[in-house]
């Protein structure tokens, strides 16, 4: 066993080192040989340091647990904090950040005996679908480098398509691990709100936010969120639920299962996708599952929804980046502080009234990205007095609605079925200057997060040009179980998560 | 019509600290316009009956008991400070 074990889903690499006839050592070189190769054309990670790495690796090997996880390196996005390593969200706001403790999640990889490589790309502050609006600049997909690899854990999934990573964790809001495994040919999983502690997650919309694991297939995924999932007095909205077998869980069979296919609208729709879900369904029945039609009220105005409620979070979660305490400080006197003053012929404008003020405008007109600052303004617009009620308020009720159509929903099927993504991978730069269209990529995932319930994408097939296409399998709250048990009895019927990206094989 | 100008823009930047360049300004009253419009189809879902819903679980009050936990020590916290004078984070003057 010596050739590619990157290419190994870590379920079968975790067997081979415990029989001995893999060395994580090797594992590890090999893995570190394969990025400094192709992550420079990919940039998936923004940056690896291999004698970092390697430190980390004697230190794991020789002291580390022989946990689930032993010696098996894991990818991690860089909005997740790890003692020590630079952690920045992507943004120049936190570049040479350095945070004094490590995510719950972190440590749960690590108590495991994972070995944790930090620093995969992502959209800056995770607000994007395409990761091109990172500060380090995009990766590309893996498939083909003209197009996006999704967005916001790109980098993550873009790492797992191509072995420049053995599984990941992504964060997912609004779709960012979801749209990005489907978009790179990977399997990702949204859990249940509250299914993972949030803690040492640098915050985008919490009531929106979760981690989850981005694979090479669906019995990783399964073994990922054992580790990761499970109460956390650190994190208040973690749930005290108690956390199933989800790998014991796993069987091929979908005898009774009852499918519910939601009515969408289906405008920018993709035919290929339609079809490649379409045959997905027959699948599904083949191995035993039923279709029940569900109504999803307001499922169409999820992204209205969606994005005064997730700006909002944002606006109030990214006040903290001050230049006071850690972070990017804009040098007194360098750039155009408060604007406006004598400026005569427009309408009078704020101005600061302090040095301290103007630098706090200062640093975070530097250190803010165009899409970052675009959703801080949206969402203290629609916080602001006398909008408040039009905006904020109406999208929390609508919340509400959209909650009780998952509810009632799930009172009729086991599992919902809808496409990930209305398309596969779009061209870089396609989207980048028409936030709304950007925002629409998201349709079908942002559903899951405003109503909490879980959500994996798996891979379908693929359009006539070579790109993968993701299947989304929504399910209750915490029945994380019984999702991952049809995505891998729909998995392990198909071939699809045995092709790999060509350009990884150069 | 449009639901947002520049002026308005511009007045929430600063609420919200940032300090926008002009052409940047108009940019965003543009964007963040075309957003909002879209955003008007939720005043068509009649919501007088229903409550928000600002957190999906059903936890609330949420406590742990009043114990001594192990904690980051402030010098760790400090030297990530942008500056810093002793045991203080440092801003530029507000009084004069």
């Amino acid at each position: 066993m010596s050739e590619s074990l990157c290419r190994l889903p870590i379920h079968q690499l975790r067997q081979a080192i415990e029989r001995g006839t893999c060395d994580p050592r090797e594992l590890v070189h090999q893995l570190l040989d394969h990025i400094t190769q192709r992550n420079p054309s990919l940039s998936a990670y923004m940056t690896v340091d291999p004698e970092r790495l390697k430190r980390q690796l004697e230190e794991r090997v020789q002291h580390g647990p022989r946990g689930r996880l032993f010696g098996i390196p894991i990818t991690v996005k860089d909005n997740l904090c790890v003692t020590g390593e630079e952690t920045t969200c992507a943004s120049r706001m936190l570049t040479g950040f350095r945070p004094p403790y490590s995510a719950t999640v972190i440590e749960r990889l690590r108590a495991e005996g994972a070995i944790i490589i930090p620093r995969a790309n992502m959209d800056e502050f995770a607000f994007g679908s395409s990761t091109e609006t990172s500060h380090f600049g995009p990766t590309k997909n893996p498939r083909d480098p003209e197009r996006v690899p999704g967005g916001s854990s790109g980098g993550s999934a873009a790492a797992v398509a191509s072995d420049l990573a053995l599984g990941a964790l992504g964060t997912d809001t609004g779709g960012s691990i979801r749209q990005p495994a489907a978009f790179c040919g990977v399997v990702g999983l949204k859990p249940t709100y509250g299914r993972v502690s949030r803690y040492g997650l640098i915050a985008f919309a919490s009531s929106l936010d979760q981690i989850g694991p981005i694979t090479k297939d669906v019995t990783d995924c399964a073994l990922l969120l054992s580790v990761i999932a499970g109460h956390d007095p650190k994190d208040s909205t973690s749930a005290p639920t108690k956390v199933d077998d989800y790998v014991g869980g796993l069987s091929p069979s979908l005898q009774g299962v009852r499918i519910g296919l939601p009515a969408f609208s289906d405008k920018g729709l993709d035919e290929m996708v339609r079809e490649r879900v379409g045959e997905a369904l027959k699948t599904l029945w083949r191995l035993g599952a039923r279709p029940v039609e569900v109504a999803l009220p307001h499922i169409d105005q999820s992204i209205a929804t969606y994005y005064i409620i997730a700006t909002a979070e944002a606006s109030s979660n990214l006040a903290r980046y001050d230049g006071v305490q850690y972070g990017y400080r804009a040098q007194e006197g360098k750039g155009q502080g408060a604007r406006g003053e004598g400026e005569g012929s427009r309408s009078p404008k704020p101005t600061a009234q302090n040095a301290l003020i103007a630098m706090y405008q200062r640093t975070r007109q530097e250190g803010f990205g165009e899409e970052a600052k675009r959703r801080i303004i949206l969402g203290t617009y629609v916080l602001s007095r006398g909008y408040y009620d039009a905006y904020y308020l109406k999208g929390l009720k609508v919340r509400t609605l959209i909650k009780q159509g998952f509810d009632e929903a799930f009172k009729r099927c086991d599992v919902i079925v809808m496409p990930t993504s209305p398309t596969a991978a779009f061209r870089l730069g396609e989207k980048l200057d028409d936030p709304l269209q950007m925002y629409l990529s998201d349709i079908y995932t942002i559903s899951a997060n405003l109503a909490g319930v879980p959500a994996v994408s798996v891979p379908c097939g693929f359009t006539s040009n070579d790109q993968p296409v993701g299947l989304q399998l929504l399910a209750n709250t915490f029945e994380e179980a019984k999702l991952l048990q049809v995505a891998y009895a729909y998995e392990q019927s198909t071939e699809w998560h045995h092709r790999k990206p060509v350009i990884s094989e150069q | 019509m449009a639901v947002v100008n520049q002026q308005e823009v511009e007045q929430v930047a600063f609420l919200a600290r940032l300090a926008l360049a002009e052409a940047e300004a108009a940019k965003l009253a543009s964007q963040l316009d075309q957003i909002l419009q879209y955003v008007q189809q939720l005043q068509a879902i009649p919501t007088d009956e229903v409550k928000p819903t600002s957190h999906v679980l059903a936890l609330s009050n949420i406590t742990r008991p009043d114990q001594r936990q192990p904690c980051v020590p402030p010098e760790d916290v400090l030297r990530l400070a942008p500056e810093r004078h002793n045991q203080f984070f440092k801003v530029p003057k507000i009084i004069e």
